[in-house]
């Protein structure tokens, strides 16, 4: 229902939440006003087909409370990757919670803040970048968090910065979130020959709870920029979670995503990339493992818009239960993009009769010299694999369950920086049961 | 130690294996040699238990128990090892730790403690030894982009680590160079011990002047044609098969 957010919308005048640069407020309104007009997308929408977002849409979503209430560092330590020493913004059911942040030792020239405090003081670079990056047009979804833009995580490492450790976004729900909606907004900018690694956590200290995240992260590169931003969405069961990254590179970049998927009733991601100049790469890695009735939906669109670049898509999915995924991967490749080298690759690991998946790549070609391929699977075990693992003395259930984490781990190897791979990997095993 | 009676297999609908006898007592070494589709390595994978053979009649006892009521890792546990003739990929796990998971399997069934990995890795450096490797090849995945030599020789590192009552090696030389070949059968005949067994299962005779057996058999067409001492191999490597093969036809 829409009508409830007009109403929420219409009462923040005066408080903290209309606050912000004086431009800023016309954006927001204008979201508002789109959101109106569209309301949320139904299964007739093509772009939402497969994803069931009518529990999102016809339910009555409140605002969180705010306050992080009884949240102790303890409560916050297993999502944390066993360093503390990372700087780590922490949102509690949306809301920054500074006490339980950590700026640990960001060099000069870098910058990790709520939003809410970059809205006071990081005016010009709020002002180059905030929804500059993901339109209010792009989705229902993102005219809603536009709307109530107020919360999240800001962060500007300066040009030729190597940041050696990752800035952590946490966000973490309690049970106090039961029936709210949360709309984080992040923003991301990493300058002219810098490096960073960013980490954005979806957690839940309530794993029943069901709830509603409905964060946007808008991400930019400059050039010669080496970013690796890492996505873990472990939201309550049931929750729902409704994403998007929009990433823009410019020439010489390096971006590489890895998403994690394993939690939310219903959980949708998008990435979109836009590579604006040439010599680009762009790496995005994907794993979804769900269970139970969960569905996970992961859309990704790569826009080459110039010539020279790379991009390189592999996302998988283990289903187990009655769950089902879904992936759309859309590649538009311009005429200007000549040379373009994009390669796709879906592929679904089955664990049960009744767990399914909905495939679908869409290129978009038109441009001539250029190379681009994609392939989609769907399957089971092999069985010859599992004969030869119990053939070595491993049970048939550990057989399955080392052939089924093999299948995640190629994927999971892709992550560059080690600390967080180790993170990754422990997640996964966690889920499979161990080896 | 193994005594194969009267062995009948099928895939589907088509029987490949139609009654073989054999018997492999400890300290010998068979070599099964045969044409291609004569069944040799039907036999191979309906030992370790292949599911996608099905043993419709005959037995096979093994150190005492019916071998055939066993689950494929129940064999392994109780010291049978094939080496595959196509040696599976499982990118994502490390050759370490993929030998460690298998050995602790067979251990723990043996009522052995587990090793845990810096023991493990003591047990690795000897065993490599076997198979001239370096240790690197550990870190990468199990047969993950190796190439065939590679592949066979990890074959055989898994047999040594895993130590075997009775190995069974199906096709082992295949694809592989000669220097290859000199270090997969050194490697063998190192693991040779009285109180062990090895069957060998090849189309050529070629790995049988490296792994010198005491006993070869024919296969043809799904029984056993013909056995005899080592010298029999050099006489199919002179004649081939056919006149073998001719002779069971006659006498049919």
């Amino acid at each position: 229902m829409t009508q409830p957010f007009v109403r929420e919308f219409e009462a923040r005048e005066g408080t903290v939440t209309a606050e912000g640069p004086e431009w800023l407020e016309p954006i927001r309104r204008a979201a508002m006003e789109r959101f109106t007009r569209t309301g949320f997308p139904s299964a007739r929408d093509e772009e939402w087909r497969f994803t069931p977002i009518a529990p999102v849409a016809q339910g009555t979503w409140r605002p969180p409370a705010g306050g992080s209430g009884q949240v102790t560092q303890a409560d916050l330590a297993p999502f944390r990757f066993g360093h503390v020493d990372w700087t780590t913004l922490v949102f509690v059911n949306g809301v920054y919670a500074e006490a339980l942040s950590s700026a640990g030792r960001l060099p000069a020239g870098v910058r990790a803040v709520g939003l809410g405090e970059a809205l006071r003081a990081d005016a010009a670079l709020l002002g180059r970048h905030l929804t500059r990056h993901a339109p209010i047009e792009g989705s229902p979804f993102t005219a809603l968090n536009t709307a109530f833009l107020r919360e999240g995580g800001v962060v500007h490492v300066g040009p030729n910065i190597d940041l050696a450790t990752p800035i952590h976004l946490l966000f973490v729900t309690t049970s106090d979130s039961a029936g709210t909606v949360a709309h984080p907004r992040n923003l991301i900018v990493v300058e002219r020959g810098a490096r960073a690694s960013i980490v954005e956590s979806y957690v839940t200290l309530a794993p029943g709870g069901s709830y509603w995240t409905n964060p946007v992260t808008e991400v930019a590169v400059a050039a010669g920029a080496w970013v690796e931003h890492t996505r873990i969405q472990r939201e309550s069961e049931r929750a729902y979670h409704v994403g998007l990254t929009h990433v823009d590179q410019q020439r010489d970049s390096h971006y590489r995503a890895f998403s994690l998927a394993m939690g939310g009733a219903v959980a949708r991601h998008n990435l979109h990339v836009r590579l604006n100049e040439e010599n680009i790469e762009t790496l995005m890695y994907g794993l979804y493992l769900t269970r139970g009735d969960q569905v996970t939906d992961s859309h990704t669109a790569i826009y080459h818009d110039q010539p020279n670049c790379r991009s390189w898509e592999v996302y998988k999915g283990i289903l187990d239960g009655r769950s089902r995924g879904v992936f759309n991967g859309k590649v538009f490749v311009k005429p200007e993009a000549q040379k373009t080298n994009a390669k796709q690759t879906n592929r679904n690991l089955l664990l049960s009769d009744l767990a399914r998946v909905d495939t679908k790549p869409q290129l978009e070609i038109f441009a001539d010299d250029v190379k681009c391929t994609h392939g989609a699977t769907v399957g089971r075990l092999d069985e010859v694999a599992r004969f030869y693992a119990r053939s070595r003395g491993l049970p048939a259930a550990a057989a399955d369950r080392l052939l089924t984490y093999a299948f995640a781990a190629e994927v999971v190897d892709e992550v560059a920086l080690m600390p967080v791979r180790q993170e990754l990997d422990r997640l996964v095993l966690e889920r499979l049961g161990g080896l | 130690m193994l005594e194969i009676r009267d062995l009948h297999a099928s895939a589907g609908d088509k029987e490949i294996l139609k009654g073989i006898d054999l018997t492999v007592n400890a300290g010998e070494v068979h070599a099964v040699m045969g044409p291609n589709g004569s069944g040799k390595s039907t036999l191979a994978q309906v030992l370790a238990g292949h599911p996608a053979y099905e043993v419709t009649s005959g037995s096979v006892r093994y150190r005492g128990q019916d071998l055939l009521d066993l689950e494929p890792e129940e064999r392994a546990q109780a010291g049978l090892f094939l080496a595959f003739q196509y040696p599976v990929e499982i990118p994502g796990v490390s050759n370490a730790y993929f030998l460690r998971a298998a050995y602790n399997e067979i251990r723990k069934a043996n009522g052995l403690e587990e090793v845990d990995s810096m023991d493990f890795l003591d047990l690795l450096e000897e065993k490599l030894k076997v198979v001239e490797w370096e240790s690197e090849i550990m870190s990468r995945a199990v047969n993950s982009g190796f190439s065939g030599g590679e592949k066979k020789r990890n074959e055989i590192l898994q047999m040594a680590v895993l130590d075997p009552t009775l190995a069974i090696l199906d096709e082992t030389d295949s694809g592989l160079d000669i220097d290859a070949l000199r270090i997969v059968a050194a490697g063998v005949n190192k693991l040779r011990r009285p109180d062990n067994a090895i069957v060998v299962v090849t189309h050529y005779q070629r790995l049988l002047n490296y792994i010198v057996p005491d006993f070869v058999h024919v296969l043809s067409n799904g029984r056993i044609v013909k056995s005899g001492g080592k010298e029999l191999a050099l006489e199919l490597e002179a004649r081939g098969y056919e006149w073998l093969e001719d002779a069971v036809g006659a006498a049919s």
